[in-house]
């Protein structure tokens, strides 16, 4: 295996397994939150000892979330670095943004939320809280920037020796994909805590557990279920309409549309032939064209207006896009019903509810990989969209040797981290609220 | 041309300041952590010990993510250049802290393991301690480098004798600061353990810094008529005589200070040696990847600079914050 392959798997194992952790982490610092302002407000211990019980587990996912993070921000140098040298003016200044205005926010005041408790007036713990949430959301912010730019560059001259320049950080920063992403992204986020708050609270209320702060627990999950895959699906509408614009041959990847026509279909459920050209599958007519614009004969480009070397992988992308938003569906229809039992007063007896709601647990973290991987296979060949070609991105020193075993490094160690986290999250939670 | 060299030599001060705010603050944080199993006996001192580090040392570590950051956004050509031409050496620097992070965290969470957690904690502060002086020797003494700005050599290249005399002179430097932050946040036999470590390695840095200002005249002769470097012999030599005398009045605040007066002045001579080169070729000094034909336009320098000077005092008012609430004392059930 070549050197470029082994460093793109690499990579791809390096984002995909850090992905997970700030996943959780935006989320959790939200539920934190919203629990330690009521905590504040109606003075009820059940809100302090959840407040005391996400602490723990955010103690846990922000460390796996760090360690894997700074892998990332080194990767770009070690794997990256042609890259890293042609875009250093853009790329660089975002990440180091990133750390100056975002992560140090974050990391001072974790240090207040995990080990704080018994040293900090309420109010203190109350802003440690607030900062931690503004801090992971900012972070979140600017990668999403970084990966953006990716997507849609924007502010930048190219000279003649190839280099990229900024020309302005304002057009940079906000290109044309970082909003609809960010919102999309955190959204996604907020979505996974939902799950996992109401997965285990519902456990605990199916066993009898914990009562009363259980039940607020698992109210708190419920809430947050049914309105945050309703609003992701404004976002995701979005989104995907900024991606039919600005990243046509993406958008036409993601539905296996290959000629350029009116009245698309949308595919609930398919499979791309690559080589034939080819799209097969369960499909409703006319309706990507009429979610486009509204008009059932809008006209959208397909795969063919690109030169053929210029395709992501098709099948991949679709088979990632359509698992994302199946997934998405099952969450806008099992958080309504959730809120449907909540409303009529039912929700803390449908024993098969909250028999189901722990098997969801990994399911948004599945949307999100898949959603990731639509986003960057998707964009494939290119590193930089219209701009670079991963080809010609990775270190020319590296050798393939010795990415095979960095690669070989970082797939035990995530290994073995994997299983850790999973086990001692576990324990955690039977553990409980009651522990602290 | 004038107005980018400002912002250049601006950003080499940045990053100096940014590597050195790390290694003053996570270097007490990896010392405490290497000196677990010689300061501490009882699982209670060894839970004392890392509940003094565990409320900080995350955003310690910021300082270093953000200087890799700043490198990347201010001299990219030195960033890929080190980064990919050490592969190996920084897959290690990975490896050490992805363990020495998560294996305080497990180690709370996991009592049947937590002797495997401490070894890989000790071992991962230990290696990442030892490996940045290592690095940092590379880059001032220098490597080859070819007419692309890529690295020429081995990974055997970096552990030639001079770099990994950098390397020593900076583990006994980590271990000083953090031999004396147990001195200052621990009470009894724990610290009474730890002043006896602080006074060896006082006598350890006495020796290292010795032979590294030496060294580092012998390498590079025009040193001798720089200002910076005698102000950085006296910040080291002043802080370690003024150890030597608190510890003989067994003040318990001072020594840390004085352990990282003495560091200022060890990164002081490695600035004034290196500047303005970042990565010296060691085969033709004309290779070498400098502030100046490694930056990225005035542009980004400017609203980097913006950025940082805007940010950076904010972030060590709000440190500063933070180290106050956890001020005093470190107990053993001070973790949750």
């Amino acid at each position: 295996m070549d050197a470029l392959f082994l460093a793109r798997i690499q990579f791809a194992i390096t984002i995909g397994f850090h992905f997970l952790f700030p996943m959780m982490t935006l989320g959790t610092a939200g539920v934190i939150l919203i629990s330690e302002t009521l905590h504040l407000v109606k003075k009820d211990d059940i809100y302090l000892k959840i407040t005391d019980f996400f602490a723990r587990l955010l103690g846990l996912i922000f460390v796996l979330g760090a360690a894997t993070g700074i892998v990332m921000e080194f990767s770009f140098g070690t794997n990256w670095s042609q890259y890293s040298r042609t875009v250093g003016d853009i790329f660089g200044p975002i990440l180091a943004a990133e750390g100056v205005i975002a992560f140090f926010l974050e990391s001072v005041f974790i240090g207040v939320l995990v080990f704080g408790r018994k040293k900090v007036s309420p109010k203190v713990y109350w802003l440690a809280a607030f900062l931690v949430f503004v801090g992971g959301h900012l972070s979140a912010f600017w990668i999403i920037v970084a990966n953006s730019w990716m997507q849609t560059p924007a502010g930048y001259e190219i000279n003649a020796a190839g280099k990229v320049f900024l020309t302005s950080f304002q057009a940079a920063v906000f290109n044309p994909s970082t909003i609809v992403r960010f919102i999309h992204t955190v959204l996604a986020s907020w979505i996974t805590c939902a799950i996992l708050v109401s997965g285990i609270a519902g456990h605990y209320v199916r066993k009898g557990l914990h009562g009363q702060t259980a039940r607020t627990m698992l109210k708190i999950g419920i809430i947050l279920f049914a309105i945050t895959p309703l609003v992701q699906l404004g976002a995701a509408h979005a989104h995907a309409i900024q991606v039919i614009n600005t990243q046509p041959v993406k958008a036409a990847a993601m539905e296996g549309h290959f000629k350029t026509s009116r009245g698309v279909p949308l595919y609930v459920i398919g499979y791309v032939d690559e080589d034939n050209e080819k799209t097969y599958g369960i499909y409703v007519p006319k309706l990507l064209s009429f979610l486009y614009n509204f008009d059932f004969n809008s006209e959208i480009k397909g795969l063919n207006d690109a030169p053929k070397e210029n395709w992501p992988p098709v099948n991949l992308v679709f088979q990632s896009y359509h698992i994302m938003v199946g997934l998405g569906m099952i969450f806008i229809a099992l958080g309504l019903l959730g809120a449907w039992l909540l409303w009529t007063g039912k929700l803390y007896t449908a024993k098969w509810y909250l028999f189901l709601l722990p098997f969801l647990i990994p399911l948004p973290h599945l949307a999100h990989e898949t959603g990731w991987i639509t986003a960057e296979v998707g964009r494939q060949p290119w590193i930089i969209q219209g701009l670079m070609k991963t080809a010609s991105a990775a270190s020319v020193v590296v050798s393939a040797g010795e990415i095979a075993f960095s690669l070989a490094m970082f797939s035990l160690v995530y290994l073995l981290l994997f299983v850790m986290f999973v086990q001692l999250f576990v324990k955690l939670v039977r553990q409980g609220p009651a522990a602290s | 041309m004038e107005n980018i060299q400002n912002f250049q030599i601006l950003w080499f001060l940045l990053i100096f300041i940014l590597l050195l705010g790390y290694a003053l603050l996570d270097g007490f944080d990896l010392g405490v952590a290497t000196l677990l199993p010689c300061l501490a006996v009882t699982k209670e001192e060894k839970d004392t010990l890392i509940a003094s580090i565990g409320p900080v040392w995350d955003g310690n570590e910021v300082w270093l993510i953000t200087g890799g950051g700043a490198l990347f956004a201010a001299f990219p050509h030195a960033y890929a250049t080190a980064f990919s031409g050490f592969y190996l050496a920084m897959m290690l620097v990975l490896l050490a802290l992805i363990f020495r992070a998560v294996s305080m965290e497990f180690r709370a969470n996991d009592p049947a393991r937590a002797g495997i957690w401490e070894k890989a904690l000790v071992g991962g502060s230990a290696l990442a301690a030892l490996l940045f002086g290592v690095a940092l020797g590379n880059v001032i003494y220098g490597v080859p480098l070819d007419g692309k700005m890529e690295y020429a050599g081995s990974f055997f290249t970096l552990l030639r004798p001079v770099p990994l005399l950098f390397g020593i002179t900076g583990l006994a430097a980590v271990l000083l600061q953090g031999a004396s932050w147990a001195v200052m946040k621990t009470e009894g036999k724990l610290q009474e353990r730890s002043f006896k470590a602080v006074r060896v390695l006082m006598w350890i840095n006495f020796i290292t810094a010795g032979i590294y200002f030496v060294v580092l005249l012998g390498i590079f002769p025009r040193l001798s008529g720089n200002a910076l470097m005698y102000v950085a012999v006296v910040f080291t030599f002043a802080g370690l005589i003024g150890l030597f005398f608190s510890l003989r009045k067994k003040n318990d605040a001072a020594p840390f200070w004085e352990s990282s007066f003495s560091f200022i002045g060890l990164f002081l001579a490695s600035g004034a040696a290196q500047f303005p080169n970042l990565i010296t070729a060691s085969n033709d000094p004309n290779l070498s990847l400098t502030i100046y034909n490694s930056s990225t336009g005035l542009y980004t320098l400017q609203v980097m600079a913006v950025i940082a000077m805007i940010g950076m005092p904010i972030v060590i008012c709000y440190t500063i914050f933070v180290y106050r609430l956890f001020k005093g004392k470190t107990r053993a059930d001070d973790h949750y």
